[in-house]
């Protein structure tokens, strides 16, 4: 929900929003492989607004994958949560921006991470909290890269939310093919075989993610691949 | 106790961990915001629970990370996790989401453990935990409970419900014969004396009294040590010598000790559970002995501290 003095951001501008993080039209891989993901999100999923960012009823995006947030912070700015001029502090001492996200410092982020393997954990707390305290309507949406899948506390994650039918609960993965043993039988099959729904998809192609994310019908978990090309940084 | 401290009817033979379980049922029932978490340690106890709370009984499986990593997302939803296993595994398997997904993401909860420093010594070192409180002095913000009586844990329980803070509560089976009113956090004067102090922590408080019986020591009691009682400590020395009196890592509250008589001249001397693997099975008593904190140690080493510059 925009201010009415802000200029409103569309997905056109986010290149030169993360340009006053990087300084560079040339950005990272890390970086921008979740930027479609991200803005799909905050634009046609997620029922957040930088004015209910501590009401109870809003979905939870949970961004596990901290590491290269430029794209989230981007996202941010876009959306007003957080104002473009403090972009260009990313990293600095006085900035609430650093290289890894810190859900204390910055308006409507949700969890602080950095160290990988710790938001699907957080998620599936999240996701039974909501079901417990009659927030049946708020979704949590937690995103996770596939190599940061290799960390263990995921597969525990996985297991339970299965099990306990968290239907509430979305997990997209960026698969840009960074795991260093590789996932044979692709991701969603692991997932799948947990009692997940699952959905493959192109992750920049915003009408596919915006269907895949919707797709979630059931009482089950849902998970989102999302495919990224790693040589080819938007 | 205070009234609004008041406990249930004691059941003989009942210890700390047994109370737990037998209140946790009514506690949940009375109080909407409490989920248990649980990773299959002590779940038999709440398989009979009705239907009502079931749902706020949370049982992971033995998934220590998710455990607490799950406790935190609850506690973002502000729900109140009470997090229960043995005190190995609470503490120091999950050790990076009891740092992160709790303190990191300023969120709070009650870790209940259960096991102390060796109450299963057949178990051997996998199930040692005394170096819990210690790991959770590197970390900013908790509060930590010693309860020497299981009446001293319900009512450091029930205090540590309303509340969105950290609090580790560290149940033994070992407990004093009496229970001691606890309710404002601060050590209680046990005994007066003039050659120095002797701080015991929970359920060494009998042990504690017994070895310096004759001494002209004080003799304080802590049920919780973390925020530590500065203010009695000094406000009850009459000689800058302290003994602290841990069931846990030996040298745990030095540095309390340090930070509570800085600006003083003074001694501190550190008896608790030493930090070699002792590799030996037996009975908590064999292990007292082994670490000097059984009362013949205890009085030997609090004798030797005092008298050390007669």
């Amino acid at each position: 929900m925009s201010a009415p003095n802000q200029a409103s951001h569309g997905y056109d501008d986010l290149a030169a929003l993360l340009t006053l993080m990087t300084g560079d039209e040339k950005h990272d891989a890390s970086a921008t492989s979740t930027l479609d993901v991200l803005w799909v999100l905050y634009d046609r999923i997620l029922r957040v607004a930088p004015d209910r960012v501590d009401d109870p009823d809003r979905d939870r995006f949970l961004l596990s994958k901290g590491h290269g947030p430029m794209a989230y912070y981007a996202v941010l700015a876009a959306k007003h949560f957080l104002p473009v001029a403090d972009l260009p502090a990313f990293g600095g001492f006085d900035s609430p921006l650093g290289y890894h996200p810190d859900r204390t410092l910055v308006p409507g982020v949700e969890i602080g991470s950095g160290s990988l393997g710790h938001g699907l954990g957080l998620a599936v707390g999240t996701a039974l909290g909501l079901r417990m305290t009659g927030r049946d309507r708020a979704a949590v949406v937690v995103l996770v890269g596939d190599a940061e899948l290799e960390e263990g506390s995921n597969a525990e994650a996985i297991q339970v939310a299965g099990r306990r039918h968290l239907g509430n609960l979305t997990t997209v993965v960026i698969d840009n093919s960074s795991a260093s043993a590789g996932w044979p039988g692709g991701i969603a099959a692991r997932f799948a075989v947990e009692g997940w729904s699952t959905r493959d998809v192109d992750g920049r192609d915003h009408d596919a993610l915006e269907r895949a994310f919707t797709a979630a019908t059931d009482d089950r978990p849902h998970v989102v691949v999302a495919h990224v090309d790693p040589e080819e940084p938007r | 106790m205070s009234a609004d401290t008041a406990t249930t009817r004691t059941v003989p033979g009942e210890n700390q961990r047994d109370r737990f379980y037998r209140l946790l049922p009514g506690l949940l029932a009375d109080q909407p915001r409490l989920v248990a978490v649980l990773a299959e340690i002590s779940v038999n106890y709440l398989e009979e629970v009705p239907p009502s709370i079931a749902d706020r009984v949370v049982n992971v499986g033995i998934r220590e990370q998710l455990l607490v990593g799950a406790a935190g997302g609850l506690a973002l939803t502000g729900m109140r996790p009470i997090v229960h296993t043995f005190a190995a595994f609470l503490v120091e398997r999950a050790w990076e989401q009891v740092k992160l997904d709790l303190g990191h993401q300023g969120v709070g909860a009650v870790l209940v453990s259960a096991g102390a420093s060796y109450d299963w010594p057949e178990g051997g070192e996998t199930h040692f935990g005394h170096r819990d409180v210690a790991l959770l002095d590197t970390l900013d913000g908790w509060t930590v409970h010693v309860p020497g009586h299981p009446d001293e844990a319900e009512a450091l329980l029930r205090a540590a419900l309303p509340g969105d803070d950290r609090v580790y509560l560290r149940l033994a089976s070992d407990s004093n014969r009496l229970p001691r009113d606890v309710s404002d956090g601060r050590m209680r004067v046990l005994r007066r004396g003039s050659r120095g102090t002797v701080i015991a922590v929970g359920p060494l408080a009998d042990r504690t009294l017994a070895a310096t019986e004759g001494l002209d020591v004080t003799v304080l009691y802590a049920a919780t040590v973390r925020p530590f009682d500065a203010e009695t400590l000094r406000t009850t020395l009459d000689s800058p010598d302290v003994v602290l009196v841990e069931p846990y890592l030996r040298g745990t509250s030095t540095a309390e000790v340090t930070a509570a008589l800085r600006g003083l001249r003074h001694r501190v001397l550190g008896l608790g559970v030493g930090r070699n693997e002792s590799r030996r099975y037996g009975v908590p008593a064999d292990h007292d002995r082994l670490h000097g904190i059984d009362e013949a140690g205890l009085r030997r080493a609090i004798t030797g501290f005092i008298t050390e510059f007669d």
